[in-house]
This record gives structure tokens, sequence and C-alpha cells, in this order.
């Protein structure tokens, strides 16, 4: 492994399905350590990229690299610095979680894993049900357990395909918790999520696709800043002024919302309210969290 | 360990799961043809002279069983790991297309050969047994088992669902085994039937690994291994190609 290579390099990576262009030209870097979001709706090509980074799909163009390793051409040593847990949860119905866990240590070429997959499978909570067949799992079990397998190679990079998605809040939790402890460690992590919330409190840093195009890849903290948007509640003694009425959103308490791009307008509609001989009994600034931003820019690009 | 060891476990694992299915089903299957035809036909049919119609049938018996569930087990899982989607196991590893063909091949022999001495014990209490030539036996049983478990994973990677594979197997497969000489000469045929017999490379592995037993046969053996290893090499050089680059199984 080379340090000076990022953990995940992509260039003009161009991939069409019969009649969609999934990805049209999408060029990224990941550096060792980052925890790095990837968002998107439905469709934007988000699985079609971790897909080639895996080497499940083969790009039309452009190329993809793994702890500088090429995907296409150093397999191998691509494949064994990435670990990929998938989006559906699929498992092997014929086998036990300890023999799944053992057989894909294998598939690397490790023998004698015993001890790191008793490790991983206690930290998933996962050693109670070690001798149940997959089958057996419950939804979230099986989960973990394909967590489990992605990570029986120690791959210095992790991909993360939604692992969320229809999972409980418990099995949330306990598995970010395990995920972060891993990018602690050293592990770099690229996660796709339709839950923002969960990009915003993990990601360090953040790209966003649409129709296979990156719309914009920054940190968190500046995707947070960027939003043009800000927005304030208030609470009045008496009417609104009226040049302003058409601006303010009633709220269902009696409030009024505020949107606005520069404050100064926020000072404007105060000094109306003052001149008209109203009160602001209740003023409230709601911070843009990434779902704003995500929708701005969804709707700007 | 190495990856393709790990693959062959796995393979093998699998089918020695469920042996009653894999294993014990297919003998039961041959024991009752054995039953049924020689009950039938026993005291009416002579193919060669001096050889009873049940010691006639007993090898192709064998030979039959152990082409369909070689051809069964590749053909199976693969088809089963791609709808299930557990297919990504194996294909996100650094296994490469050689490991990949290598490991799904010789479970499929193994599990041909382990029913093959299933059907052959079983036959024991009702033909003779010898084996006069068994380096020809051995020589059959591997290739045969061979090209069947290729073609399975030719058409477990083609196949994209349930039905097409059971089409697969039920209108090439079958009729190839069926039509092959198992159950008679192809010598009793007419003419023209005789003639096709001769495309199926299923009759050159029944009638050679007939001769094993009954150093009689219709073709020469070593004319018959050669179709067979000949068909064996063609079928895995396109399975290979078909791996190498991906063909339904990376996108």
């Amino acid at each position: 492994m080379n340090p000076n290579h990022p953990a995940i390099s992509v260039r003009d990576l161009c991939k069409r399905f019969r009649t969609t262009q999934a990805l049209d030209g999408v060029s990224l870097d990941i550096q060792p350590g980052e925890f790095f979001g990837l968002l998107g709706p439905n469709g934007a090509g988000k699985t079609t990229l971790i897909s080639i980074l895996a080497g499940l799909t083969r790009a039309d163009a452009g190329r993809a690299a793994i702890m500088g390793h090429d995907v296409v051409r150093d397999y191998r040593q691509a494949r064994r610095a990435l670990g990929v847990v998938p989006q559906e949860l699929v498992y092997d119905p014929f086998f036990n979680v300890r023999e799944t866990l053992r057989i894909q240590s294998g598939y690397f070429g490790l023998r004698h894993n015993d001890g790191w997959i008793d490790e991983i499978m206690h930290h998933l909570d996962l050693t109670p049900h070690a001798a149940k067949n997959t089958q057996s799992l419950s939804g979230g079990m099986k989960r973990r357990l394909l967590v489990a397998q992605a990570l029986v190679h120690k791959p210095p990079v992790i991909v993360l395909d939604e692992p969320t998605a229809g999972v409980d809040v418990d099995l949330r939790r306990s598995l970010w918790e395990f995920i972060s402890r891993l990018n602690r460690e050293g592990h770099t992590i690229l996660l796709t999520t339709h839950y923002l919330e969960e990009a915003e409190a993990l990601c360090g840093r953040i790209a966003m696709l649409k129709a296979g195009r990156i719309v914009a890849c920054d940190t968190t903290r500046n995707l947070l800043q960027r939003t043009s948007e800000h927005c304030a509640a208030l609470r009045l003694a008496g009417a609104p002024p009226a040049g302003w009425l058409e601006r303010l959103q009633a709220l269902p308490d009696g409030g009024w919302r505020f949107s606005f791009s520069e404050y100064n307008e926020l000072e404007s509609l105060l000094a109306g309210v003052r001149s008209a001989g109203g009160r602001v009994t209740e003023m409230q600034l709601l911070e843009a969290d990434l779902e704003d931003v995500f929708t701005d820019i969804m709707k700007r690009t | 360990m190495n990856g393709f060891l790990a693959l062959l476990y796995k393979e093998l694992l699998r089918f020695w799961k469920v042996a009653v299915q894999t294993v014990v089903a297919p003998v039961v299957t041959a024991l009752l043809y054995l039953l049924i035809f020689s009950h039938v036909l026993e005291s009416h049919i002579e193919v060669y002279p001096g050889v009873s119609y049940t010691q006639f049938l007993v090898p192709g018996l064998v030979m039959m069983s152990m082409l369909q569930n070689a051809f069964s087990n590749s053909s199976s899982s693969l088809i089963q790991s791609k709808i299930t989607g557990n297919i990504v196991f194996v294909l996100l590893p650094p296994l490469s297309y050689l490991q990949f063909f290598g490991a799904y091949l010789i479970a499929a022999i193994v599990r041909g050969l382990v029913v093959g001495l299933g059907v052959w014990l079983v036959t024991l209490g009702f033909s003779t047994p010898t084996v006069p030539h068994p380096g020809w036996l051995l020589a059959f049983s591997l290739l045969a088992c061979g090209l069947m478990g290729a073609v399975g994973i030719l058409a477990g990677i083609w196949a994209e669902k349930f039905d097409q594979l059971a089409a697969f197997q039920n209108f090439l497969i079958l009729p190839l085994t069926f039509l092959s000489g198992v159950f008679y000469s192809i010598h009793s045929l007419p003419a023209f039937w005789q003639a096709v017999s001769h495309w199926n490379p299923v009759f050159y592995m029944i009638d050679g690994f007939r001769y094993a037993f009954l150093g009689q046969s219709d073709i020469a053996p070593g004319f018959g291994l050669l179709v067979v290893a000949g068909s064996f090499v063609a079928i895995s050089a396109l399975s290979l190609l078909m791996l190498k680059s991906g063909y339904k199984l990376r996108h």
C-alpha cells in the first residue's frame, strides 16, 4: 500500500445501462482515514459507483483505484483493500454465522482467522448467534452479518451502501458506534445513506450525486454554511406589518416563519414591525441542516 | 487455505449439508430404474452375447446418475446464488476466474463421483461386481463429470431465472442422457437415429464407461474418450471466456 495514494480515487467514471446514463464523468478522491458520505436521490448512481469500486460492475470509461490499486488491472490488491457491505440483505442459507465468516475469510486466503472472527462477532453482538443458520436470523442480524463479512479481511477501506435502511433505532446506533470506532482506528469509510441526519452527524466530507454527476463535494461544515437560505421563527404581538405579509408564512402555533438570504432582510423586517407599532415577543433562528442543503442543491442543479 | 480451496470447501459443504437430496435421492432413483427396467426387460433383451440386461444396464445407470448430478451441482449452486444475490460473496473477494471455475468444477466432479459410487454400491446385489478396465473407468468418470460440471457452470451463468435453468435441463440435458444408450445399445436403433446418436457426447461417455465394466462397447473406448475430452476442453474454454469477461456476473 502506498501511503501517498488516496484511499479511493475515481477519475472520469462513466457507465451507461441501456437507456440510462448511471454515471456521467465522476471524479472523486477520498483520503485515508476519511469518513465520507455519498448522497443523492434514488437512481443518482451511488450504487453503480460502489459496484465499480467493488469490481461488480465494469465502467465504460474512466478508472477507479483503491489504495492506489486499479480495480480492474490490480483487482486482487484492490479487492483485498476493500470491504463492501451491500445494500441488499443477502445471505447464504446453507451455512451458519460462523461458517459464513470462516468461508468468507478463506476467500481472501486467510487461514486461522478465528481470533478476529470472534472479535467482530463480539462487537456486532453476533456471538450468541454463531451457530445459527443464517436463514433463521432476523433482518437486523443479517445486516450485522453482512457488516462482519465485509470486515473479515481487515480492509483499510470500508464501503457501506445504505447499511441502515430498514434497521431499527438500537441497531442503527450500535452499528454507527462500531463504524465510527473503525474510522477512529484508521479505516477509511465511504457511506451512502438516505438518512441525512446520519450523514451530517458522521461524515467529515460529503459528495452529492445527481443523475450520474457530482453536484456538490465539500466538507460537511462548509456544505451546511453554504445554503443561501436562512430562516427565523417569530411570534408577534399584533398583526405583522402590511408590506411583509407575503414574505411570512403562518405557522400552526400562531407564529410566523421568515425565510431570507441576507441578514439585513431580517433587520428590515424587524424595523418594519417596530414602525408599524408591533412588537416581537419571541424569535428563534433556525440553522440549516443537511436536508435543506440537499434539497436546495438538488433543486438548483 | 487460499481462496480457491475455500470456495471448493464451500461448494462441497453446500451439497453435503443436503446429502439426502443431493446424494441419497439420486441413488434411490437409479435403484428404481434398475428394478423396473431389469424386471421388465431382463428375459427379453440380450444386448451383447453372454451379458444379461441388468449387467448391461448398471454401468449406464451409474454414469447417467453421475452426469446428472455433476450438472446439477454447479448449475444449481450458481443459479441459487445469483437469484438470492449471495453471489456477491464470491465476486467481492480477489478470486480469479480460473479459481472460480476450478472450484465449481471440482465440486461438481466430487458430487458426481459420490453419487456414482452410491449407485454402484446399491446395484452390487444385482450384477457381478467386476471392473476389468479400471483405468477406463477412472478416465471416463472424471472427464464425463468434468464435462457436465462445466456445462452446469455454463448454464448457471447463462440462466437468469430458475425456469431457464429447468428448460436447459429438461430440453437439453435430459434428452441427451436418455437418448444416449443408457437403456439400450444404439445398434438396436434405425440407421438414422444411430447416426444422430453419434453427435451426442453423452453416448460416448455411457459407451466408454460400459466398456470398463463389460469389456464390450459400440465404439472403441479410445475414440470415445477423445470425443469426451474434446467436448470437455471446448465447454471449459467457453465457460472460462464467459467468466473472464464477467458475462452476466459483472455488469
